[in-house]
């Protein structure tokens, strides 16, 4: 399975056939490829821990929900969940609320800077963590937010506002500008055109990065738990420690994974039909 | 259309600066601090200009780390571009197939970076893993804990396996934007598969396939949790890529001059090849910038 993969990949370039055939064969084996590793982590989350150590089978045996339920009833579990909602829901509306005039401005004006500035707000994603990390905690345990959820969504802010402009400056560039014109020439203020006219029109790309703001502050894991430690710590942090410090429990790392994913899975429905778009920043 | 030039621009953007600024500019100034510092104890600092940078160019793990690193996000960015763009070909383009594929390819990107790891711990061990436990049936001694190469394959896998989807996305994108003409003028002209994907897809998906080299050189390049969980950068140091190694000099042996001096080394080479990507970026996605003299 795992040495086979480049090997299809170089197979497959060299005789590119409509896209129908190749389909046919080539999607179904990489969407296997794509679900075991997630279909064993949900299989081996519904087996005792027994089961799992004691031999091989492709689904439970003895059916348990043990836990699942360790998890629902356990406060540190759960508020692990809940800390982790919290600050990617802070985090996504305070993006999108800055987010979403400077995309205009960027859009539609040019101004002093504003190649540069785009470029260095896009540099604030490549600053390597490992020694950035002492620093933030120092800054953010001087100003009193260190393990707060606030503190946490605007941590975040560092890499989901950058990517939010890029997105909504992609979707809002193809929205005419004779709209704005007109809108102005009917006497309509900047305020009420931006809310009565502008936010209509471009729903659709606030829903997608709505869904890429909750997507990178749910899946980051470094920062959230450098600068929390008990209030607010997130879940997957909760997994790295509950887990090593009771031996490996593998069931239950299981079903905490399986829940991490819970609720991506439920977002990405809801945006389906804007995903792809959303990660071409909005710009085809 | 042109755009209007107006300073007062500048107050529209001014939350973003300031809420960005906020997180980005002291932690700067701190590394830069550290990296020109050697810290002896809590209130005992001696400046020792550049001396830390000669220090970490000399170093010999760091250069392991470095190459590995550079090979690392050479072979991944080598599968991944190709794998998306195919699977993307291969992506039915409407109706609830599509929906379900786009559902489907996404999931992965969901997932936390820790659980990423996590997946391919279970999954490629022998004793419980599906994969690990494939892999034996077949007779094949496979131990990414033990193993330099197959713990290699599986990093680079795990990381396939995670970040392949971002490229296909971008790439299904693309091809939706492609009008239904372009593909009848190609079959009128009697063209071939390969000629319609040389010619038509191909330079259509050259805008989104920036962003994908973009996004994935800067990511790849910092990698760090998922490794961390899988291999912890063993076994000796063959999965010890640069994040890793900088960690355990700055929060393990607490170096921080050195491991400072080298992030900000680490910082401006991601900032100076992201740098010519986006600027190709900004000319392949502004087709207004060359039709300006057009009404």
């Amino acid at each position: 399975m795992k040495a086979a993969l480049p090997q299809t990949s170089n197979v497959q370039t060299r005789r590119i056939r409509p896209p129908f055939r190749v389909g046919s064969v080539m999607l179904p084996l990489y969407f296997m490829l794509l679900l075991l590793p997630i279909y064993w982590m949900i299989t081996m989350s519904l087996k005792t821990n027994e089961e799992i150590l004691a031999g091989f089978s492709l689904w439970p045996q003895k059916l348990t929900f043990e836990h699942y339920h360790e998890i629902f009833t356990n406060r540190a579990w759960y508020s692990g969940y809940l800390n982790s909602l919290t600050y990617v829901g802070l985090n996504t509306v305070i993006s999108l609320v800055i987010a979403l005039p400077a995309a205009y401005a960027f859009s539609r004006y040019s101004f002093q800077g504003d190649k540069h500035l785009f470029f260095w707000l896009l540099t604030n994603r490549m600053a390597p963590p490992a020694v950035f990390l002492l620093p933030f905690f120092q800054l953010y345990q001087s100003v009193g937010l260190f393990d707060t959820h606030i503190g946490v969504a605007l941590a975040h802010l560092l890499f989901n506002v950058p990517l939010s402009v890029w997105i909504l400056e992609g979707f809002i560039s193809g929205v005419p500008r004779e709209i704005d014109e007109t809108a102005y020439i009917d006497g309509y203020s900047f305020g009420r055109f931006f809310f009565r006219v502008f936010i209509p029109l471009i729903r659709n790309g606030i829903g997608v990065t709505a869904f890429f703001c909750f997507m990178f502050s749910w899946i980051e894991l470094l920062l959230a738990r450098t600068l929390t430690s008990v209030d607010a710590k997130p879940i997957a942090a909760v997994m790295t420690r509950t887990v090593s410090a009771s031996g490996m429990d593998w069931g239950l790392l299981a079903a905490a994974g399986v829940l991490t994913i819970v609720p991506g899975a439920l977002v990405i429905w809801f945006v389906r039909n804007y995903i792809a778009k959303g990660f071409a920043m909005g710009r085809v | 259309m042109m755009k209007t030039r107006n300073n007062k621009a500048w107050f529209l953007v001014l939350p973003v600066v300031i809420s960005v600024a906020f997180s980005a500019i002291i932690p700067l100034m701190t590394v830069i601090n550290y990296s020109v510092q050697d810290i002896i104890g809590p209130d005992q600092k001696v400046f020792v200009g550049l001396d830390w940078f000669k220090e970490v160019l000399r170093d010999p793990d760091l250069h392991g780390a470095f190459l590995r690193q550079l090979l690392f996000t050479l072979v991944v960015l080598a599968i991944e571009i190709p794998l998306g763009i195919l699977i993307a070909l291969s992506m039915p383009a409407r109706g609830w197939k599509a929906s379900l594929s786009l559902v489907l390819i996404a999931l992965p990107l969901l997932v936390p970076f820790n659980v990423v790891g996590t997946i391919w711990q279970i999954f490629g061990r022998a004793d419980i893993g599906l994969g690990g436990h494939f892999l034996a049936s077949l007779g094949i001694d496979y131990n990414y804990a033990t193993n330099p190469l197959h713990a290699w394959l599986t990093v680079i896998l795990m990381d396939v396996w995670h970040w392949t989807p971002l490229v296909a996305l971008l790439c299904y994108a693309g091809l939706r934007s492609i009008p239904e003409g372009y593909y009848q003028a190609a079959k009128i002209d009697g063209a071939r598969a390969w000629a319609t994907f040389r010619f038509i897809q191909l330079p259509k998906l050259s805008g989104v396939l920036m962003i994908g080299l973009l996004l994935r050189f800067m990511d790849s390049f910092m990698i760090y949790t998922e490794p961390f969980v899988l291999t912890g950068g063993g076994p000796g140091n063959a999965t010890t890529f640069l994040s890793i190694y900088l960690t355990k000099l700055a929060v393990g042996q607490f170096d921080l001059g050195p491991a400072a001096a080298f992030s900000l080394v680490y910082f401006l080479i991601i900032q100076v090849v992201s740098f010519v990507l986006f600027t190709l970026i900004q000319r392949n996605s502004n087709p207004t910038a060359t039709k300006q003299g057009t009404p």
